[in-house]
């Protein structure tokens, strides 16, 4: 009995936590973005799963419904949608530059890169003293 | 009487629609070639697609919906074919391409055409890879 | 019957996320990302969230899957398999998702009537907006009248989403040394059958976008929903006849100027309520009755979601475009001719070489 009636959230938190692991163990940027859509998706489902009253119509008001599912997680997860997609919109983006600036969107090449980078700058910084001294 | 008629042909239209997705999902886990397991998901989706409308709107009656089924109907009618279309063009313009094989060379092929991926003994069409990926 | 829907649902669902999870081809996981977009509408579906599915079916199955395609065309296809973190990762998931699946068997059962979730606010709005608001979608008088505030800041989110992308994808106009050869690149598509489909097809989708927008009120739909239709009209447009043809229909400057606007009425007819004296986006104060105000504050904020959606989806495809055709146009300079190897224009890399082979 309990299968039935939690079904609906253990699903959820599955999706939830497969799109956890995509976004702190994948490497590769775009597939970390996928995995942050999957999460917020599972979230949706689950607030939608909440609003869900047994036996109600759909919340537009028609003749001879009494019954209406709940129509407050439905707005606040229409809001959500959107702004999903204009947070995936803008990481896509980002992952087009970082593609530009170093040559990878795979997270260990970017993390090398950037080592090279970092210790390519020390080191001009601690030969310029030396110059001066001559 | 009318209203038992068209209950029936509504269900029998929903089932052969069911069938023909089904068929076309074994096809695109069956076949060996990307141009075939196209043609396999193209053709059955939208048939099945168009069934399953029809039956819908027989159980719907005179209605708004009918109507909304309708153009529904006509709009997948168009562009599920182009988008097959769009996808065949897209993999011969890349690094799938169907070359043709003339008839003299097939006998000699027939003998190889086991090992050879993506084409069937005795076929005269045969699917080529520019850059060593699978079919 | 409902259950075995939901089950199957759910239960498809679960698969096509663990194999989004373990596919290392980009290209598919796009494609399964909008297989899963389209099952999730499905199921909000079953739930009877029908404004809900029609945006996720919109959004997750139709512009998510197009801008994911358009960042792998200039990111590269394939994922390298990466093995240290997997352990860890997996010891903590399940952690937390255990933890989690404790903390639920206090929760209400799937469908129970009296559920907290249904006490308190929900039956107002259903049994008090036909009095108060008088449109019979529900979801529509909430999210546009009572919690309008909501609804302004999405539309803030949009508009600042469509900035940040204009900021880091902008093509900078001035590089010496580098004309870009539009020649070369194919821009209109060549097929006919593509030609003659797009061209029947955009009118319809105009034609859908304005009815959706329209009969918010009395059905599914509304303004996210009209304004992504849209968009789509414009971006197949762009894609059959290629950016330079969508450009002149609707140029970058309009574009930008409409997405601005579309956030400006939403405001102004807040400051509208304002300057007569009442609450900021209190629709009553718009006409003597307040039901009809309520109708004319209702349609004009819907149609500036609709603007600002509308044009920041068409201005972000174009930028993702502009990219695509500008990295196209690039190689093919390149293979005409030598590049010196002090380049200025190219920006300077540590890992460069991987630029050539990850395309």
């Amino acid at each position: 009995m309990l299968l039935t009636s939690h079904y609906n959230y253990w699903v959820v938190i599955a999706l939830m936590m497969i799109g956890l692991y995509m976004v702190i163990a994948q490497g590769n940027l775009v597939k970390k973005i996928i995995g942050l859509n999957i999460f917020q998706t599972s979230v949706f489902i689950f607030y939608i799963s909440v609003g869900k009253v047994d036996g109600g119509h759909a919340p537009i008001l028609t003749e001879g419904e009494s019954l209406y599912s709940n129509p407050l997680p439905h707005v606040l997860i229409l809001t959500a949608i959107v702004v999903g997609i204009a947070t995936t919109a803008l990481a896509l983006a980002l992952t087009i530059r970082i593609k530009r600036a170093y040559g990878s969107i795979e997270e260990r090449d970017i993390q090398a890169a950037e080592e090279l980078q970092e210790r390519a700058s020390s080191q001009m910084y601690a030969r310029t003293p030396a110059r001066k001294e001559q | 009487m009318i209203d038992s008629i068209l209950h029936y042909t509504s269900g029998l239209l929903l089932l052969l629609g069911c069938f023909f997705m089904l068929t076309g999902a074994v096809g695109l886990l069956r076949f060996p070639n990307f141009y075939a397991r196209m043609h396999a998901a193209g053709i059955t989706d939208t048939l099945a697609t168009l069934l399953v409308i029809s039956g819908l709107m027989l159980t719907a009656g005179w209605s708004l919906a009918l109507f909304k089924l309708a153009l529904i109907m006509l709009f997948i009618f168009f562009t599920s074919p182009t988008a097959s279309h769009a996808l065949a063009r897209s993999a011969q313009l890349s690094t799938l391409k169907l070359t043709y094989v003339p008839a003299e060379r097939t006998q000699e092929k027939d003998q190889q055409a086991q090992s050879r991926m993506g084409s069937k003994p005795g076929s005269d069409i045969e699917v080529e890879t520019t850059d060593g990926s699978s079919v | 019957m409902e259950l075995l829907l939901d089950i199957a649902l759910l239960a498809l669902l679960l698969v096509t996320a663990i194999s989004i999870a373990w596919i290392k081809d980009l290209f598919a996981a796009a494609m399964l990302a909008g297989i899963y977009g389209l099952l999730s509408a499905g199921f909000f579906m079953t739930m009877g969230a029908v404004d809900v599915a029609f945006t996720e079916a919109a959004v997750g199955a139709g512009i998510s899957p197009l801008l994911i395609l358009l960042t792998l065309a200039l990111c590269g296809r394939y994922q390298r398999p990466d093995r240290n973190r997997a352990r860890l990762a997996t010891a903590l998931v399940i952690t937390v998702g255990a933890l989690l699946i404790s903390a639920t068997t206090d929760m209400p059962f799937f469908g129970d009537a009296n559920a907290p979730a249904h006490v308190h606010v929900a039956p107002h709005y259903i049994h008090q907006s036909m009095s108060e608001i008088g449109i019979p979608n529900i979801v529509t008088s909430v999210l546009a009248s009572y919690r309008g505030f909501d609804t302004f800041g999405e539309v803030v989110v949009i508009f600042t989403a469509g900035l940040g992308v204009l900021s880091l994808l902008m093509e900078t106009s001035a590089q010496p040394g580098r004309a870009i050869v539009h020649t070369q690149v194919e821009q209109q598509s060549r097929d006919i059958v593509l030609r003659v489909v797009a061209k029947v097809l955009i009118a319809p989708i105009m034609l859908y976008a304005l009815y959706v927008q329209f009969h918010g009120e009395y059905g599914p739909g509304g303004g996210f929903q009209a304004g992504v239709i849209f968009a789509v009209g414009f971006i197949l447009y762009s894609m059959v006849f290629g950016l330079d043809a969508a450009r002149r229909v609707a140029s970058h400057g309009l574009v930008q100027v409409l997405s601005a606007t579309g956030v400006l009425i939403f405001g102004c007819t807040g400051l509208l309520s304002f300057a007569s004296g009442k609450n900021f986006l209190d629709y009553s104060a718009l006409a003597g009755n307040s039901v009809t105000g309520q109708h004319i504050g209702i349609i004009v904020i819907e149609l500036g979601v609709g603007i600002t959606v509308a044009s920041v989806m068409i201005m972000i495809a174009y930028l993702f475009t502009g990219q695509l055709r500008n990295r196209e146009a690039e190689l093919a300079t390149d293979r005409h001719q030598e590049i010196p190897a002090g380049a200025p224009a190219r920006s300077t890399s540590t890992m460069h070489s991987l630029e050539q082979g990850a395309g």
